[in-house]
């Protein structure tokens, strides 16, 4: 398949890790930001052809990982309403609340959709006139665009019966706060390839040289995190500071600058809480004022909504890099895919989840 | 009169609630519809059994229920899916499937011109299969009570002499071989129930009859240990059933695993995994190894074409009991995990 076998080479992949190798003099600590990129590296095993001493860290960019239990639960009041849709996207549906998922709300009788874009629960808006439409808008800054789009063609049309409960956030700053945060053991950071699609490269230079840490902007298959991770190791080694892009097959150092202004039209920075982590300043999106009646926060008697993280799940130590998802307790016990306590059990992109699926069988542990 | 040819109902164009309450509609339905496409001598007879020959040895009896969404769907629909699905149960038994009984429970409004459509489409598979629908039922529900109509095929089949095919019989040293390309059927459904489409390619279920290929495989080797359509959870499921119920590891070669590229590039796009999505024309056989390569040639000469794609994709061993591990072509290793079961599409 053109764009992607090349990419999965097997012998391009193993002179890049020969040549890895040959860099490598000193052992590195490496988050990778975005979960995609975990789950890239746990699928393709490319953990196992690192040199001795290169550590990968899994980051905190799983849209679905980072979505408060406060929203879920606010998603699941909505489903729960007559007259309501809530669309959201797939996995979100078994994200865990403070009391069971959407999925098991729409066993309850509540209309849950899931769908592929924003775009798609606008049509259900349009189709559906006598309900009132909710679409669940998570993500990073790779699917605020989308989001902004809907919301800005719902006030367009004048479709009253659409809103969106927004939970977004972005990747700069959480970075930051991770560098900043006591006992920070990262060296270096793999950027985040989609989201560097929209912003560009250079959100990130004042993060690496205010705390002198490389960051290499990475795509998502083995050749490309590779490359990565080896311009990355050559940066750490020769003590340079710097951003870099090892995507440059999609990534523009200026972004997607059309994207990134229909983003600032609809929505404004705000503090936001990251589940597990807690409140990050100036790390997430909400809607400005002028959309304010395509918020469903605004349009919906939310009040009742009491939320609580389960205490037996470490996900904010996985999130902020401090552990790895099996030396957590509950990782593989009372914490699996079937039953997870956290959301980084349940998205294809979350470490928790990627880490059980390959490492970790119901059966028994493997290489780890 | 061409007795095959079902008359047309008088005054209705849709399904009706008395079309399943027994009485002189229930009667014009069965005798209209059903019996001139379904013919056959015990369905003739109108009784509420049909009364089988005995075989000699032993039999297979298998049940399935069908509730697909599109009922019509690339490549097939409910009618012939509700055949090669119970037809391929036995055949991955090492029976020869002979009879089939029809449930039907159809929604109050379903197009009568569409019930048609599906019968006679089922009439078509049962013929390919040379099996025969010899019992049935029908009942409606009021609208919104089922999603325009569920299908329950039930099937007999004989079983053929000194063959013992079982999910326990794995051996270490055994060859696995997969029939063909994986993932064409659950990704095809997931295209056509969103609506999407992808230029330039032709994503169709691979639903097929499956006992044509299995009969060539046991002719050339009766001693096959294990044989699984891999219908629901894809081969993932089926591998990680077969490697607990035998207690032993199955490891596979990413590099051997035939995917069609174009379910290849939905699956991408996706994020979803073709090995954990549904097949509905492939089946998974476990082969002692001096056999393999022998039981894989008569798959792919197999005339009907079911196995053309067949390929040898790993092999049972003595580690990790339970567990099926796989080798990514940059030799790293992985699980490969039972699926957890709803497919949901990723984020980004």
């Amino acid at each position: 398949m053109k764009y992607i076998d090349e990419y999965r080479d097997a012998e391009v992949v193993r002179r890049i890790a020969e040549r890895l190798a040959q860099a490598t003099t000193r052992p590195w600590t490496i988050m990778e930001i975005c979960g995609g990129q975990t789950h890239s590296i746990l699928r393709y095993g490319l953990d196992q052809l690192l040199p001795e001493g290169i550590s990968l860290v899994h980051g905190p960019g799983c849209p679905v990982c980072v979505t408060s239990v406060k929203t879920i639960d606010r998603a699941i009041a909505i489903a729960s309403k007559p007259g309501t849709l809530l669309a959201a996207f797939g996995d979100m549906l078994r994200v865990p609340g403070s009391s069971g998922d959407l999925a098991a709300a729409r066993s309850r009788g509540g209309d849950v959709r899931f769908v592929f874009s924003p775009l798609e629960a606008l049509q259900l808006a349009r189709e559906n006139p006598h309900k009132e439409v909710v679409f669940l808008a998570v993500g990073f800054e790779t699917t605020a665009p989308g989001n902004a789009m809907a919301v800005r063609q719902a006030a367009r049309e004048g479709l009253m019966n659409f809103s969106v409960l927004v939970s977004h956030f972005l990747v700069p700053p959480a970075m930051e706060a991770i560098l900043a945060s006591s006992g920070n053991r990262i060296q270096g950071f793999l950027g985040a390839g989609h989201v560097c699609t929209v912003t560009g490269t250079e959100p990130y230079l004042p993060i690496a040289r205010k705390f002198q840490t490389p960051v290499v902007v990475a795509g998502f298959e083995p050749v490309d995190l590779l490359s990565a991770i080896l311009r990355l190791v050559q940066m750490l080694e020769e003590e340079l500071v710097g951003v870099e892009n090892a995507y440059g097959r999609v990534v523009e150092p200026q972004g997607n600058p059309a994207a990134a202004a229909v983003v600032r039209e609809v929505f404004e920075v705000a503090d936001v809480a990251w589940r597990g982590i807690g409140v990050i300043p100036a790390s997430g999106l909400v809607l400005r004022e002028s959309f304010r009646e395509w918020d469903a926060l605004r349009k919906f008697e939310l009040g009742g909504v009491d939320t609580a993280d389960d205490v037996r799940c470490r996900s904010g130590d996985v999130l902020a890099g401090r552990i790895t998802p099996d030396s957590c307790d509950a990782f593989g016990r009372e914490c699996r895919p079937e039953h997870p306590l956290g959301a980084p059990m349940v998205s294809g992109e979350g470490a928790c989840a990627a880490y059980y699926r390959y490492r970790c069988s119901s059966a028994k542990p493997f290489s780890c | 009169m061409d007795r095959h040819c079902p008359l047309p109902l008088e005054n209705h164009d849709t399904v009706q609630l008395a079309h399943g309450a027994g009485g002189r509609l229930a009667d014009e339905l069965l005798g209209k519809l059903f019996m001139p496409l379904l013919h056959n001598r015990f369905l003739a007879r109108r009784d509420d059994q049909a009364l089988l020959p005995a075989f000699s040895g032993k039999l297979a009896f298998t049940t399935d229920s069908y509730v697909v969404t599109p009922l019509f769907f690339p490549g097939g629909d409910i009618g012939s899916l509700s055949v090669h699905g119970t037809v391929n149960d036995l055949a991955v038994g090492g029976a020869v499937p002979r009879y089939l009984s029809a449930g039907f429970v159809l929604e109050e409004g379903f197009p009568i011109a569409e019930l048609e459509r599906v019968v006679r489409s089922m009439a078509a598979a049962a013929r390919e299969c040379g099996v025969e629908v010899v019992t049935g039922d029908t009942k409606v529900v009021g609208r919104g009570q089922c999603d325009g109509m569920f299908i329950t095929t039930s099937g007999i089949g004989e079983l053929r002499d000194g063959v013992d095919l079982s999910c326990s019989n794995l051996r270490p040293g055994d060859r696995i071989i997969v029939s063909g390309t994986l993932g064409d059927h659950g990704i095809a459904l997931l295209t056509a129930r969103h609506g999407l489409s992808f230029t330039g390619s032709a994503l169709r279920s691979d639903s097929a009859p499956l006992h044509r290929l299995v009969a060539a495989m046991l002719d050339r080797y009766r001693g096959v240990h294990a044989m699984r359509d891999a219908t629901r959870g894809g081969l993932s499921a089926v591998l990680n059933e077969l490697a607990s119920a035998s207690a032993v590891g199955i490891v596979l070669q990413e590099d051997t695993l035939p995917v069609d590229s174009a379910v290849r590039g939905a699956a991408e796009l996706l994020g979803i995994d073709p090995l954990e999505v549904a097949n509905e024309g492939k089946l998974v056989a476990v082969v002692p190894q001096g056999e393999a390569e022998g039981v894989l040639e008569a798959m792919r000469t197999c005339p009907d074409g079911t196995g053309r794609n067949a390929a040898l994709v790993g092999e049972v061993v003595q580690e990790h009991p339970g567990m099926v591990v796989m080798e990514t072509g940059f030799g790293s290793r992985r699980i490969v995990e039972m699926p957890l079961g709803e497919q949901l599409p990723r984020i980004c």
